[in-house]
């Protein structure tokens, strides 16, 4: 028990002290689910670059117009045509920026993930920071694309220059897979990180003693030897345990628990059993632990 | 243990919001401290999943306010909680808690526009003294650039091919005439703000690759403004050669000193991050391109005004004022202005 096996979520745990002094875990973002989000905006992006072109188009030819026009309509049409360049360049740009400013911290694709963006060393994320680390994302996604583009484009015979350009960008996209943090450059120069935004439920604490549920969880009473057997981590075993509420597992854990302190309780008394080891288990181990006694597991 | 619920009865939590449970109910110590707080904690859950919601406006301002307290309670409970409490589950959710509570209260400042107020307001020129060195640096690479393009080209005019965009009349041995007639002329050109648009997004998409490209220890970075100077030490030589170079700086310079200045500073922002990088000094490289990204990135929204104003400059105004005088002033006027904006005037001083 003591040697317990790193999970994957552990290996991507952070902690970072927040400005008031308390250390908090963080759960990098899997590459994976950076992967996602960033193909949902991107998806986004182009949908939105094609439905603002698609209008704008529709609007050109409901005016039926054509450059060559000199009067009133020739302006409107050029208003339009500079319209267009603006958007495109927000798109491509602004997208990301205008997300990770607002309120909610996150792009669509982020939040569909279920991630988001924090500053490495836990203060403020500032604006500073979100431009910056936006600002390189065109190096790292969209010159590689030109750059395939073009290679494709040229066919077969695609000099050395651009197979070494190609090389080049290869090396910023690939960023994220070569360090342990999974950053990449535009997070290396910004100081930020993406991490999970999990969030949870608060459960009913379980030592409470509702009128009805009291009188047999009462009648158990264990003595401080008894008590003894287990440290922290069986405890809160055995609170998972009790949070699942599964009567196979109850039955196999209030077995193994009655095999360790030579008691025997019957089939439909499991659960009291345990609710009443566990509160006082955890009483008694709270009560350690104001005196500065701790006990890690049953081994310690 | 059953004496202590009895004996706590009269001591009832506050704000029992959501049907929390009756904290007499709790057996262990840790549970009334629960119990007390839980109605807090709750509120604070409920002001947090709104924002997270992206319904900032149904948060009351009196939550609104009360967020940075709760926020700390929740901090300074979870600190306890470890201490004292064994409770995992509450445990595991007060970090949750207090991890999407300072995702609020530490996230971007919601107020853009007043960020823009201090930027536009000081910050900008506070970046660009900040770059230091790194301007001189560009500026002296993309002076040398110029230098090299002309060199190069006067040695051998087959240079001009290699450096300039292909396509144009603007080529070596073009006559007077065709020269002059692609300066002065154009006034009555249709598609001007079109043409301003098209400049702006392509001129501020290859300032942005020079910042971008400053990550790789400024190198990349280096080689573009040579590379875009060296084009145009090109065109000066080949105006120069039919005795035009008056003109056409003056042609250029409409918006040429905007907008040159944008690519030197965007030069310098690159390079500012690429020196981080490669001389960090005390601290670790990672904390270094930090700072010095953070402040480039200011600069870099700096530059994708101005070259805002550079595309408008070029599309109106050098079509406008057709002849080299008046582009002249707009011109330096433009260089004026901008090196006392962000180098002279300093707020607070």
């Amino acid at each position: 028990m003591s040697a317990r096996i790193a999970s994957d979520a552990d290996r991507r745990r952070r902690w970072l002290v927040t400005p008031e002094g308390v250390a908090l875990p963080f759960v990098l973002a899997s590459r994976g689910a950076r992967a996602a989000a960033l193909l949902i905006d991107l998806f986004l992006i182009g949908a939105a670059m094609v439905v603002t072109s698609l209008a704008l188009l529709w609007l050109a030819q409901g005016v039926g117009l054509n450059l060559s026009d000199k009067g009133p309509a020739g302006h409107a049409l050029q208003g339009l045509a500079v319209l267009w360049f603006l958007a495109m360049f927000l798109f491509r740009n602004a997208w990301f920026l205008a997300f990770e400013l607002g309120p909610r911290g996150s792009t669509p694709g982020k939040r569909l993930a279920g991630i988001r963006v924090a500053a490495r060393d836990g203060g403020r994320l500032t604006t500073e920071a979100v431009i910056a680390r936006n600002l390189l994302r065109d190096v790292e996604l969209f010159m590689p694309l030109v750059f395939l583009g073009g290679a494709m484009a040229s066919g077969g015979d695609t000099d050395l220059a651009a197979w070494a350009g190609l090389g080049w960008f290869a090396l910023f996209v690939c960023m994220p897979f070569i360090n342990k943090d999974g950053l990449r450059c535009g997070d290396m120069i910004a100081g930020t990180w993406v991490v999970e935004a999990q969030t949870r439920k608060l459960r009913r604490p379980l030592a409470l003693r509702p009128a009805a549920q009291a009188a047999p969880v009462a009648t158990y009473r264990f003595g401080a030897e008894e008590l003894a057997v287990y440290g922290e981590y069986e405890l809160q075993a055995l609170e998972r345990v009790l949070h699942e509420d599964r009567a196979e597992t109850l039955a196999e854990v209030a077995a193994t628990i009655c095999g360790k302190i030579g008691w025997s309780v019957g089939a439909e008394d499991h659960r009291p059993f345990l609710e009443a080891y566990y509160i006082q288990l955890r009483a008694h181990l709270e009560h350690g632990m104001r005196f500065g006694r701790r006990k890690a597991d049953k081994f310690a | 243990m059953s004496v202590l619920g009895e004996r706590l009865a009269g001591l009832l939590g506050r704000g029992a919001l959501e049907q929390a449970p009756d904290v007499a109910q709790a057996v262990l110590r840790s549970d009334r401290f629960r119990l007390e707080r839980e109605g807090d904690w709750k509120r604070l859950e409920r002001i947090v999943a709104e924002i997270e919601r992206g319904r900032l406006r149904k948060v009351s301002d009196e939550d609104l306010l009360a967020l940075p307290a709760l926020y700390r309670m929740a901090a300074s409970s979870l600190s306890i909680a470890r201490e004292t409490s064994l409770d995992e589950d509450l445990a595991v959710w007060l970090e949750s808690l207090t991890r999407r509570a300072w995702f609020v209260v530490y996230g971007p400042r919601a107020g853009l526009w007043r960020w823009l107020r201090g930027f536009l307001g000081g910050g900008w020129g506070a970046a660009v003294r900040g770059l230091g060195p790194d301007i001189l640096i560009a500026l002296a690479v993309m002076v040398a650039g110029t230098l090299v393009g002309w060199l190069l080209v006067a040695s051998d005019p087959n240079w001009y091919y290699a450096l300039a965009p292909s396509g144009d009349e603007r080529v070596p041995g073009a006559s007077r005439a065709v020269l002059e007639r692609t300066l002065f002329g154009n006034a009555d050109e249709p598609a001007l703000s079109v043409f301003a648009a098209m400049l702006f997004s392509n001129n501020a998409q290859v300032s942005i690759l020079a910042f971008a490209l400053g990550f790789a220890f400024g190198v990349p970075t280096l080689l573009l403004l040579l590379h875009n100077t060296a084009m145009l030490g090109a065109l000066l030589w080949l105006y120069h050669g039919q005795g035009l170079t008056f003109e056409l700086v003056g042609w250029l310079s409409v918006h040429g000193t905007t907008e040159l200045f944008a690519i030197l500073l965007a030069g310098a922002a690159g390079l500012h991050v690429g020196r981080a990088m490669a001389f960090p000094g005390e601290v670790a490289v990672l904390d270094a391109a930090a700072v010095a990204g953070r402040r480039a990135a200011l600069v870099m929204t700096g530059v994708v005004l101005m070259l805002i104003v550079a595309a408008l400059l070029e599309a109106f105004a050098r079509q406008l004022l057709d002849a080299t005088a008046p582009r002249l002033i707009v011109g330096g006027f433009m260089l004026v202005f901008w090196i006392g904006y962000l180098f002279v005037w300093r707020r607070g001083r």
